[in-house]
């Protein structure tokens, strides 16, 4: 797979590559203009200036970086190509294992846990000559949407610290959005991704599933959980889709056809295009006037690029969260069965091993996880299984027939990405159904298994980034991204982070907007 | 045995087969039984986080030997996960399938003529092993426990009988034929005392002629043939006495204790887990294809039923008698009926064969699997054929069995070499003339004088003569 070498034409128009995206920065590395070591020690800086306040990083891998960022430059010096992300820092989310970096799932159970082994996005990455910078924080285990659930503190929005950057990627996109790296990998079970990426002012894609190994992956709820690009721009994101995505004999719910690239189809546009703006992802009750504003306005854009935009309604996708709710806790409780204090992490002595695993887990687990094995564990039970799990999984039948059904209409769906802006830390923290429903419009694409991206478009009232959504039916990635770069050529323009890397700062701007 | 007078006991076997497979059933770690601890382990099978399984098609395709050497239906199947927490399993849950297992409704025709319903036969990863370390060598009072990886994952297919067996010897007879099976189709080593195969029995009573069920307990931990005959005539016992005590039998899992000779209680029916089965959201469900199936339908050679028939089939329209029926049970339970039928296919009384084979060659089994039928042709020929004694004949199939070799060589080098028809008769001839009153008697009738002669020419032939040789030779003296 290989990216564009050249700034594409769409972002020249828009007034040139933006100099910190990741295909500018591996572009100069691999053309010797600039050195590896260089772009990744001012990276390094950043996060050691502004991390403390932000709290993005779990680990930063600081001595890793250096020795790779060296050998990066070793390989340019002597005429070999180190690949399309030569030196381009990434922040990896630390629920994907890294070979003896710690791997916390931001759990007290996995503290001090280093795999023995990568995961094959994060094996991809090297290949590809991208530099990790470090681990990023999360809701434990992946679970919340504010990656206040971290065992090891929240993570701050870098628009404004007081409030939460989303979850449960929001150390990935928080890292992103103020300039700690171009690049970071999330995961995404039911808008873990797209939910933070909105929140930050960011780029965040959520691909097919199946479409991105999930080998390496430490499973929340196996059949929802997809890898995927936090980025500041659309062909950022591509560009690092195309490096993960791919057939991995090591996950067997991997699929066997290549994906079709998404670099090459950033510049597409939407002429012609179908587009259908989802009533029940925009009007919901709950979503915010704000944001019902910026998606009109994206829909407007979109019909002014050359689509076509109606609305369609979607009345099944009401179904969506509550059985979301059932599956991935039900998927949950087994998944993280395993960390009893057998064989690694935290073990709490007991009295026999049932008791050992009892106390190891109860010290272990965090209350919103307890919460959802418990969830889970109920859903699964003799007697309850038909009405609960079973029932569920008809639910996520009946929303694939109903998507199946708007795309045989749209090319691509229109929707809100989350129904507000980035809350206060600690406002909906004791309400779990509050926080659930942030993720009431990511939802209903990781039951289907769909591709789905948010893009930064605009601000709410107070200044606050708003992240709108473009849906595409299973391995529509290349019209999902086309859709995305016309919206963010289109976007109103964000704010820079009020805390971020000063590099980012005198650069003026993050990638998105400008081209007004 | 069975049942006592009025009783009868219902009985359904759970056999759990290791597969013969290089590696696990979902990674590349070796599957070899006896390594050191935790030598064959991997993020995998140790389910580290993040890991996942990719399941093996020779495990696969194993299992779909077993299913249809066991005349079952091969369906598209699901993996299920068996949630419970066991320090064994490295998930705390086991990949098995559940309501839609690989192979279905299938049967087992056993030696004595009865035929054993096969519910499903499924495939499954076995658990790791744990000891426990200290100074009782018991569970409780153990020091600490170690747990060995190597097992964990390795593939089983577990085979359910349904409960048509009624007596501990049936119960007996399943299991042996079973395994005769497992290894004839080269799925398992089919050896209990090593584990690759275990043997846990569901066993209820009931009046003779009630149609209603009893409460079945299922007994574990039978290790053994004899154990499984045991445990079964054990536990049809306690069940009827606590039933004629005027007692209710409650559902229970017991273990069989083989030095005390009687099950113990290992958990009731409230203590019993709830495993939360689910589909396995890590793995795709299994459809072998139709050409597939028959790929492996017809790369099954035959199965023992059908090897005793073969071999029967030597006897003639009348078969063998029951007196035989052993020896050929033995034959081919033991892989050496080729040799029976290619010898009785060159000419061997079927009888001659099926008793060197039964009773001397199975002395070493292993081995006379790997002698050429050919040669063992030729060995049993030449005893047929008298130039070699009986005694003679067991001597050279011994050294065929552990050495090889041509028998013509083996007799040679024995000192068996036989004596010339020719030279054997100018012998018997000599000893006649010898002594005229004795053959005078015994042309009157006194029959057991033949002993007197041959003694004299084995004496002579320095034990080389074939007695029966001897005897056909007086015999034409006599006119
Ligand atoms: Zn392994």
């Amino acid at each position: 797979m290989t990216v564009g070498l050249t700034p594409d034409r769409a972002e020249a128009s828009a007034g040139g590559a933006e100099p910190l995206s990741a295909r500018a920065l591996a572009d100069a590395v691999r053309r010797g203009e600039r050195r590896a070591s260089e772009v990744v020690e001012e990276h390094l800086a950043a996060i050691e200036a502004v991390d403390g306040e932000l709290g993005c990083f779990l680990t930063v891998t600081a001595d890793g970086a250096r020795r790779r960022a060296a050998e990066i430059d070793a390989e340019v010096a002597a005429g070999r190509d180190p690949g399309p992300l030569a030196g381009v820092p990434v922040a990896v989310k630390d629920n994907l294992c890294t070979t003896g970096v710690a791997t916390t799932c931001a759990s007290r159970i996995l503290e001090g846990w280093r795999p023995p082994y990568d995961a094959t996005v994060v094996a991809r990455l090297a290949e590809a000559g991208a530099v990790m910078v470090g681990k990023t924080n999360l809701d434990e285990f992946a679970m919340g949407s504010s990656t206040e659930n971290s065992a090891f503190g929240p993570t701050r929005n870098p628009h404004d610290p007081s409030r939460v950057p989303g979850g449960s990627s929001g150390g990935s996109a928080a890292a992103v959005a103020a300039g700690l790296a171009p690049l970071a990998l999330g995961s995404d079970t039911g808008g873990s991704i797209r939910q933070p990426a909105a929140l930050c002012g960011v780029v965040g894609m959520k691909p097919t599933y199946g479409t991105v190994s999930r080998y390496g992956l430490i499973a929340f709820a196996s059949s929802l959980d997809q890898v995927g690009p936090v980025a500041r721009s659309v062909a950022d994101a591509a560009a690092l889709f195309d490096v993960i995505a791919g057939h991995d004999p090591r996950d067997s719910t991997s699929l066997v056809d290549v994906p079709p690239a998404c670099g090459p189809a950033v510049g597409a546009g939407v002429q012609g295009l179908r587009v259908g703006l989802v009533t029940e992802l925009t009007d919901a009750q709950g979503v915010d006037a704000d944001v019902r504003s910026r998606v009109a306005e994206a829909a407007d854009a979109l019909a002014v690029a050359g689509a076509t935009v109606d609305s369609v309604s979607i009345p099944e996708l009401r179904f969506a969260l509550p059985a979301y709710y059932l599956l991935a806790p039900a998927e949950a409780s087994s998944n993280l069965s395993r960390y009893d204090g057998v064989r690694y992490g935290l073990r709490v002595d007991g009295d026999d091993v049932a008791d050992m695993n009892a106390r190891t887990r109860a010290a272990g687990f965090g209350p919103e996880v307890k919460r959802r094995i418990l969830l889970g564990t109920y859903a699964l039970s003799a007697g309850y299984y038909d009405a609960y799990y079973a029932q569920a999984q008809r639910v996520r039948t009946v929303i694939i027939q109903a998507f199946a059904r708007a795309y045989e209409r749209f090319d691509v769906l229109l929707a809100a990405t989350t129904p507000g802006t980035a809350f206060r830390l600690g406002e909906k923290i004791d309400d779990p159904l509050a926080m659930y429903l942030s993720d009431v419009c990511t939802i209903p694409t990781n039951l289907a298994g769909h591709p789905a991206i948010s893009v930064p478009f605009g601000t709410d009232s107070a200044g606050l980034p708003v992240g709108v959504q473009i849906l595409a039916p299973a391995l529509g990635e290349p019209v999902m991204v086309a859709a995305a770069a016309v919206l963010e050529r289109a976007a109103p323009s964000t704010p820079v982070p009020r805390v971020a890397a000063p590099t980012l700062a005198t650069a003026g701007m993050p990638a998105v907007g400008g081209a007004r | 045995m069975s049942a006592p007078a009025g009783w009868e006991a219902v009985i359904g076997l759970e056999v759990h087969c290791e597969l013969r497979t290089a590696t696990k059933l979902f990674c590349g770690c070796r599957n070899e039984f006896g390594a050191e601890p935790n030598t064959h382990v991997c993020p995998v099978c140790l389910g580290l986080p993040g890991s996942l399984p990719v399941l093996s098609t020779a495990a696969v395709e194993l299992a779909m030997r077993i299913g249809l050497a066991l005349h079952c239906e091969v369906r598209p199947s699901v993996f299920h996960r068996k949630n419970y927490f066991y320090p064994d399993m490295p998930k705390d849950y086991q990949v098995s399938q559940y309501d839609e297992p690989i192979n279905v409704a299938g049967y087992l025709d056993l030696p004595d003529g009865s035929r054993v319903g096969v519910e499903r036969a499924h495939i499954e990863e076995d658990t790791g092993k744990t000891s426990h370390v200290g100074d009782t060598g018991r569970i409780h009072g153990a020091g600490y426990a170690l747990v060995d990886y190597n097992r964990a994952g390795v593939p089983l297919v577990e085979i359910v009988s349904e409960p048509g067996i009624t007596s501990a010897t049936q119960a007996r007879l399943y299991a042996s034929e079973l395994r005769a099976i497992l290894v004839a189709s080269g799925a398992s080593d089919g050896r209990m005392e090593e584990g690759s195969m275990r043997v846990d029995a569901n066993v209820s009573v009931r009046r003779v002629g009630d149609l209603e069920l009893g409460t079945r307990c299922e007994v574990k931990n039978l290790n053994s043939l004899r154990s499984l005959s045991r445990a079964v005539d054990h536990e049809i016992g306690r069940q009827v006495a606590i039933v004629e005590g005027g007692g209710r039998v409650e559902q229970q899992t017991r273990h069989w204790d083989e030095d005390r000779g009687c099950t113990v209680t290992l958990r009731s029916k409230e203590e019993a887990y709830d495993y939360r089965y689910f589909p396995e959201p890590d793995l795709v469900p299994l459809a072998p294809d139709a050409a597939w199936v028959e790929d492996v339908r017809s790369s099954l050679g035959p199965m023992p039923a059908d090897r005793r028939r073969a071999v029967v089939a030597l006897f003639g329209a009348g078969g063998a008698s029951d007196a035989r029926a052993d020896q050929v049970a033995t034959v081919v339970e033991l892989g050496l009926d080729h040799l029976v039928v290619a010898a009785a296919g060159a000419g061997i009384e079927p009888a001659l064969a099926l008793a060197r084979t039964a009773n001397e060659a199975a002395a070493d089994a292993a081995a006379a699997r790997e002698v050429d039928p050919a040669a063992y042709t030729a060995l049993l020929q030449m005893e047929q054929r008298q130039e070699l004694s009986a005694t003679q004949a067991k001597a050279v199939l011994a050294e065929l069995v552990t050495g090889g070799g041509a028998p013509v060589e083996i007799a040679r080098r024995m000192g068996f070499e036989a004596l010339a028809a020719g030279s054997l008769a100018e012998v018997v001839a000599a000893v006649v003339a010898e002594h005229p009153g004795e053959w005078e008697r015994f042309c009157g009738g006194e029959a057991k004088l033949a002993g007197f002669f041959t003694g004299h020419v084995m004496r002579r032939t320095e034990g080389k003569a074939n007695g029966k040789a001897v005897a056909a030779e007086l015999a034409k003296l006599q006119g």
